[in-house]
C-alpha cells in the first residue's frame, strides 16, 4: 500500500505572520526516496511536518495516494515518522516501543509478536528487545526509531534528520542501512537533512530549499552538474564551488573570462551548451569552478596553450589522504552571495574588505605542493559554471 | 516539592565536575572537622523534630493515672526509682470505641476520594492545558494560578450555603467536594508544569503511531508522569487527612473525621491526654505508611534515554 505524496503549492504562515514555507510544489512518486535539503531554517522540517500532519497547512494541498489530507489528523494519514530526537517512549521496552503503533491499532498479539521479531531481526535488535531506551546506545536508539516506523508498514516514511545525533562513523553505517531498507521495502520516503552528503547519497531526487522556497529539485547528479542558480551551486558539493566575478569576452567562436589578471578560455563546446552566454559579451558575470575541476598543473601534464591555468601561491595545504585540498588566493573579486554574507554575519565579522578571494582546489595526492610555494593550477574549463550576477541564476539558454 | 518532579531530564544527567587534584591544608582541615560537625548537627535537628512525636508515643503508652500525675519525660528520669508503667491498654480502648473507629473510617472515606478525584481530574485538565490548543487556554491557566492564592477561609461560608442548598451539608460528599475544589488548582498547576516538560516529539510520535488523545494520555503521559502523580497524591492525601478546619465546618457528627473527633475530646486541663495521644498517634500512622509506600515512586530521570 505504498503511495505517492503530492505537495501542491503548499505554504505555511505562522500566527505571528512569519512565513516558513512558500508555494512549495513537489511530486513524490510511489516508492521514491526524496530528500529535502537546505540550511537550517529553510523550511524543510516545516514542510515535512505538514505532510506528517503535525503542522497545519496554511495554503495549498497535500495529497497522499491521491487523497487530500489537509484535514486528516496525523494518526489517520498512515505515514510513519522518524524523529531527529528518536522520541522513544521512555517507560516502554524496545519491544513495546516498536509494538506501540500496532497495539494502538488493536492488531492481534500473535501478529504483533511476529512483526516485531521480523523487524528486530532486520535491524539487529533482537537481543535488546527487553531493554529500556535509556540503556541503549545512540545507534541502537536510532534503530529502534526506525523499527517503530517500519513495523507499521505505512504508506510512506518521513524522516527528520534521523542521523544528526550520531557520530560520524555510525552515521555512514546507518546511512547505508537506511538506503538498503528503503530499497528493499520500496516505501515512498521523504527525508529531511541539512547534510548534503546524506542528500546526495540517499536521494533518488533531491529538493534544495532555502528561505522557505524550493530552489531546485533534481537527481543528485543533475544538481551537481546543472545547478539552477548560485545558491544550489554553492550548497551542493564539498568543498563548495569557488565563485569569482569575471568579465566575459567573445571573439567569434572563441571566448574567455578574465578576473584580476587571470584569463581562462571558454571552449566552443561550453558556448554551444550555454548559448545564452553570448548575450553576456563584455559584461560581468560570476564564474564557478568546482574544486574537483582544478588540478596541480605539474600533475595534470603539460600546459596546452589556450589559457586554462591560474597561477598563485599555495596558502594552505590540507592533505586528506585521497585528495589534497589546496587553498590559494587570487586577485579577483569574490562573489557576494547571500550564503557568504549570512555566514559572515553569523561569525560576527564583516568579511574580507576589498578585493581578493581564496580559491580551493581538490588536487590529486600525487601533488608535491607545499605551503608558500608558487603554483600553477590547471582548470578543467569544460566544466566552468556561469551565473548572472543580478539574478544569481545559472546561464544556460 | 517541585524539585522532585520538575527536574528537566537533560539537566539531571550532568557529568560531575572534576575534582581538583590537590587542595590546601586549610581546606582539608575544614573538611575533616565539618563532616562530623554537620552530621552531629543534623542528628540534633532530627531529634529535636522527633521530640513531640516521641512524647506523643510515650504518653499514649502510659495509663491515665500516670499521665495525670506527671509528664511523659518522667518515664526516662524515673526509670531507676520506679518501674515504668507502660501499657497498650489505651490502644485497646481506642480500637474498641465505636465512635473513634467510626471517625477514623470517616477520615479514610474523605481522604481517599479527595485524593483520587484530584489526581484524576487534575491530570486530565493539566494534559489539556499543556498539550491541546484551544482558544482561551492561557486565560484558563492564569485563572488556575490565580486560584492558588485564594485562602480556604474566604470560601467557607459561601460553600457552606451552597452545600446546604443542594442538601450536601454535613455529609462526607460535601467535605470531599470542598477538598477536591481546593486541591485542584495546585494539582493542575503542578501536573501541567510537569507535562509541559515532556518532550513534544514523544507526543507527536504517539500521534503518528495512531494514538488518539485519550490513548496518548493513558499510555504515554500518565506512565511518564508517575513521579509527579505520586507526589501530588501524597501531598493531597496528607493535607486532607490532617485537615481539621474544613471538616469542622462541613461535617456533622456522623461524618466527622478523626481530627474533629479528637478535638471533641479536648478538655480544659488536659485530663484525657491518654485518649488524645493514642488517637493522634493512630491518625499519624496512616500518613506515614502512605508516604513510605509511595516514596519509591519519586524516581528521577524517568525520561532518560527517550530522546537524543
Amino acid at each position: 500500500m505504498v503511495a505517492g505524496i503530492e505537495i501542491d503549492r503548499v505554504g505555511k504562515v505562522y500566527a505571528d505572520g512569519t512565513r516558513a514555507v512558500c508555494d512549495l510544489t513537489i511530486d513524490v512518486m510511489d516508492g521514491e526516496f526524496l530528500v529535502l535539503v537546505g540550511p537550517s531554517g529553510c523550511g524543510k522540517t516545516t514542510a515535512l511536518r505538514m505532510v506528517a500532519g503535525l503542522e497545519e497547512i496554511s495554503e495549498g494541498e497535500v495529497r497522499i495516494g491521491g487523497e487530500v489530507v489537509n484535514r486528516v489528523p496525523a494518526r489517520d494519514r498512515d505515514v510513519a515518522m522518524v524523529f531527529q530526537s528518536y522520541a522513544l517512549y521512555p517507560h516502554l521496552t524496545v519491544f513495546d516501543n516498536i509494538a506501540f503503533g500496532l497495539s494502538l491499532r488493536k492488531v492481534p498479539k500473535a501478529t504483533i509478536q511476529r512483526s516485531v521479531a521480523e523487524v528486530a531481526e532486520v535491524l539487529e535488535l533482537t537481543e535488546h528487545l527487553h531493554r529500556k531506551p535509556r540503556n541503549l546506545s545512540g545507534g541502537q536508539r536510532q534503530r529502534v526509531a526506525m523499527g517503530r516506523a517500519i513495523v507499521r508498514q505505512p504508506r510512506a516514511f518521513l524522516m527528520d534528520e534521523p542521523l544528526s545525533n550520531l557520530d560520524a562513523k555510525l552515521r555512514v553505517q546507518m546511512r547505508a542501512q537506511i538506503a538498503r531498507i528503503q530499497r528493499d521495502l520500496g516505501v515512498t520516503t521523504v527525508y529531511v537533512t541539512h547534510d548534503q552528503t546524506e542528500a546526495m547519497t540517499l536521494g533518488d531526487r533531491v529538493a534544495v530549499m532555502r528561505g522557505g522556497v524550493l530552489l531546485q529539485i533534481a537527481s543528485p547528479q543533475e544538481l551537481y552538474d546543472r545547478p539552477r542558480n548560485m545558491l544550489v551551486a554553492g550548497f551542493i558539493g564539498s568543498p563548495a564551488m569557488n565563485m569569482v566575478g569575471a568579465e566575459l569576452a567573445l571573439d567569434g567562436e572563441d571566448a574567455s573570462v578574465t578576473f584580476g589578471g587571470h584569463r581562462l578560455a571558454v571552449p566552443a563546446s561550453v558556448l554551444h551548451r550555454r548559448p545564452a552566454l553570448r548575450g553576456y559579451d563584455g559584461r560581468r558575470l560570476a564564474v564557478g569552478i568546482r574544486p574537483e575541476d582544478m588540478e596541480d598543473a605539474e600533475v595534470a601534464g603539460p600546459v596546452v596553450p589556450g589559457g586554462d591555468t591560474l597561477s598563485s601561491v599555495a596558502d594552505l595545504v590540507e592533505a586528506m589522504g585521497a585528495d589534497v585540498m589546496v587553498h590559494f588566493p587570487i586577485d579577483a573579486e569574490a562573489v557576494r552571495t547571500e550564503d557568504i554574507e549570512s555566514l559572515e554575519r553569523d561569525a560576527g565579522g564583516v568579511g574580507h574588505p576589498g578585493r581578493g578571494t581564496v580559491l580551493v582546489g581538490r588536487f590529486s595526492p600525487r601533488t608535491r605542493i607545499f605551503e608558500g610555494q608558487p603554483t600553477t593550477v590547471r582548470v578543467d574549463v569544460e566544466n566552468l559554471h556561469f551565473f548572472d550576477l543580478e539574478t544569481g541564476t545559472s546561464i544556460w539558454h | 516539592m517541585t524539585s522532585v518532579v520538575g527536574t528537566p531530564p537533560a539537566v539531571a544527567a550532568r557529568p560531575p565536575a572534576p575534582t581538583p587534584p590537590r587542595r590546601s591544608v586549610a581546606a582539608r582541615v575544614v573538611e575533616r572537622l565539618a563532616g562530623p560537625a554537620v552530621r552531629v548537627l543534623l542528628v540534633v535537628i532530627a531529634v529535636f523534630w522527633l521530640m513531640p512525636v516521641l512524647g506523643l508515643l510515650v504518653a499514649s503508652l502510659r495509663p491515665e493515672s500516670a499521665n495525670a500525675g506527671s509528664g511523659w519525660w518522667t518515664v526516662f528520669t524515673e526509670v531507676f526509682t520506679r518501674p515504668a508503667e507502660l501499657t497498650l491498654a489505651n490502644y485497646g480502648e481506642l480500637l474498641s470505641d465505636r465512635a473513634m473507629l467510626g471517625s477514623l473510617w470517616n477520615t479514610v472515606l474523605i481522604a481517599v476520594p479527595s485524593t483520587v478525584l484530584v489526581v484524576v481530574i487534575g491530570s486530565l485538565a493539566a494534559y489539556a492545558l499543556a498539550w491541546i490548543s484551544f482558544p482561551g487556554r492561557d486565560w484558563v491557566m492564569t485563572g488556575v494560578v490565580a486560584l492558588l492564592v485564594v485562602p480556604v477561609q474566604v470560601a467557607l461560608i459561601p460553600v457552606a450555603r451552597l452545600l446546604g442548598a443542594v442538601g450536601l451539608y454535613g455529609s462526607i460528599a460535601g467535605v470531599v467536594l470542598f477538598h477536591v475544589g481546593f486541591g485542584l488548582p495546585f494539582a493542575v498547576f503542578l501536573l501541567r508544569n510537569f507535562f509541559v516538560g515532556i518532550p513534544r516529539d514523544l507526543l507527536e510520535a504517539a500521534r503518528m503511531d495512531g494514538g488518539r488523545e485519550l490513548m496518548i494520555f493513558w499510555r504515554l503521559v500518565l506512565p511518564i508522569a508517575v513521579p509527579a502523580l505520586a507526589s501530588l497524591a501524597i501531598f493531597q492525601f496528607l493535607w486532607v487527612w490532617n485537615d481539621l478546619l474544613v471538616a469542622l465546618v462541613f461535617a456533622d457528627e456522623g461524618s466527622a473525621p478523626i481530627t474533629v473527633a479528637l478535638r471533641g475530646q479536648l478538655r480544659q486541663f488536659g485530663a484525657n491526654v491518654d485518649v488524645l495521644a493514642t488517637g493522634a498517634f493512630v491518625s499519624m500512622f496512616v500518613p506515614l505508611v502512605v508516604f513510605f509506600s509511595f516514596q519509591r515512586h519519586f524516581v528521577q530521570g524517568v525520561l532518560a534515554g527517550s530522546t537524543k
